[in-house]
């Protein structure tokens, strides 16, 4: 663990961390912190890949008769 | 006069609607609603209400149409129509929510449990008590897995509806984080907090699931 900051407060840090949001200073005591904590390595691994995850889920898709009706609305709109 | 910023294919698209062209119409309704629909769950109480804001929303776009600059993308701007009909919808129930708040609802939430965490008074303290397993030793099939996804899925679907709501415009539907503040009104810090919440919670779902199984 890198001297100064503690895995406790590296895990609330990692979202400015990956938004890129970080202070210059901070985010290099992140990385430095990174390069030699296996267990937060293993925590930004865990939360990166359920973010890449994340955008290969679909989404459940609206019921159909709402569809028709929104299909419709469009018609009478086209129409008015 | 359309914008500078407006991505090529939101200028066909409106084209298209404008011309009346139907399949152009379920393709915007295919690819938005379903964003709309959770949008709307912030707001109002039951889901049947949240539909009919929807269908509202619709309606207000397609009136807004001709008046649609590109200043924003048509996404953005689809996504903040919802948005307003939704608050309003949601102050005439009685139900309105303090947007200002939302970043809040959790002040004491962490990340992860402090249980797993060496003790104040330990050497260690503050470090990996019971860290985190890397996901290479997770076997490929399962970290791959349908299963995985429906676990992230649901995860999300159980969040509170801001976290879900921002979680899913950034993660899933790639948003970008102005983008989210613009339709939800809500500042680049709040924004983050609800973010950060969310991708913590799902994180540990994904953590737990990968658990199981292994010895």
């Amino acid at each position: 663990m890198a001297k100064g900051l503690a895995c406790k407060e590296l895990v609330e840090l990692i979202t400015d961390y990956l938004e890129g949001m970080l202070p210059r200073r901070l985010r290099k005591r992140v990385e430095k912190h990174l390069a030699a904590c296996d267990g937060c390595t293993g925590y930004v691994e865990q939360m990166r890949f359920m973010i890449e995850a994340a955008g290969r889920l679909t989404e459940e898709s609206l019921p159909e008769p709402m569809k028709a009706e929104l299909l419709h609305a469009f018609q009478d709109w086209r129409a008015g | 006069m359309l914008g500078t910023n407006q991505p090529r294919g939101d200028r066909e698209l409106v084209a298209a609607l404008l011309a009346g062209d139907e399949t152009a119409f379920v393709t915007v309704v295919d690819t938005y609603g379903p964003a709309m629909l959770r949008l709307a769950r912030m707001y109002v109480r039951t889901r049947a209400v949240a539909e009919e804001v929807v269908q509202e929303a619709w309606l207000g776009v397609l009136n807004g149409l001709k008046r649609f600059e590109g200043r924003s993308s048509l996404r953005t701007w689809i996504f903040r129509i919802v948005t307003n009909v939704a608050k309003t919808r949601g102050e005439r129930e009685g139900r309105s929510v303090p947007f200002s708040s939302l970043g809040d609802d959790e002040p004491d939430g962490k990340a992860v449990d402090p249980d797993r965490f060496f003790p104040p008074d330990h050497e260690s303290a503050g470090a990996w008590q019971f860290p985190p397993r890397s996901i290479g030793d997770v076997p490929e099939d399962r970290l791959l897995s349908q299963e995985t996804l429906a676990v992230i899925d649901k995860a999300i679907e159980e969040l509170p509806p801001a976290q879900r709501a921002v979680i899913t415009m950034r993660d899933t539907q790639g948003l970008s984080s102005d983008e989210v503040c613009n339709v939800l009104d809500l500042t680049e810090t709040n924004q983050r907090v609800l973010l950060h919440r969310a991708r913590s919670k799902v994180r540990l779902a994904l953590e737990r699931y990968l658990e199981e199984g292994q010895a």
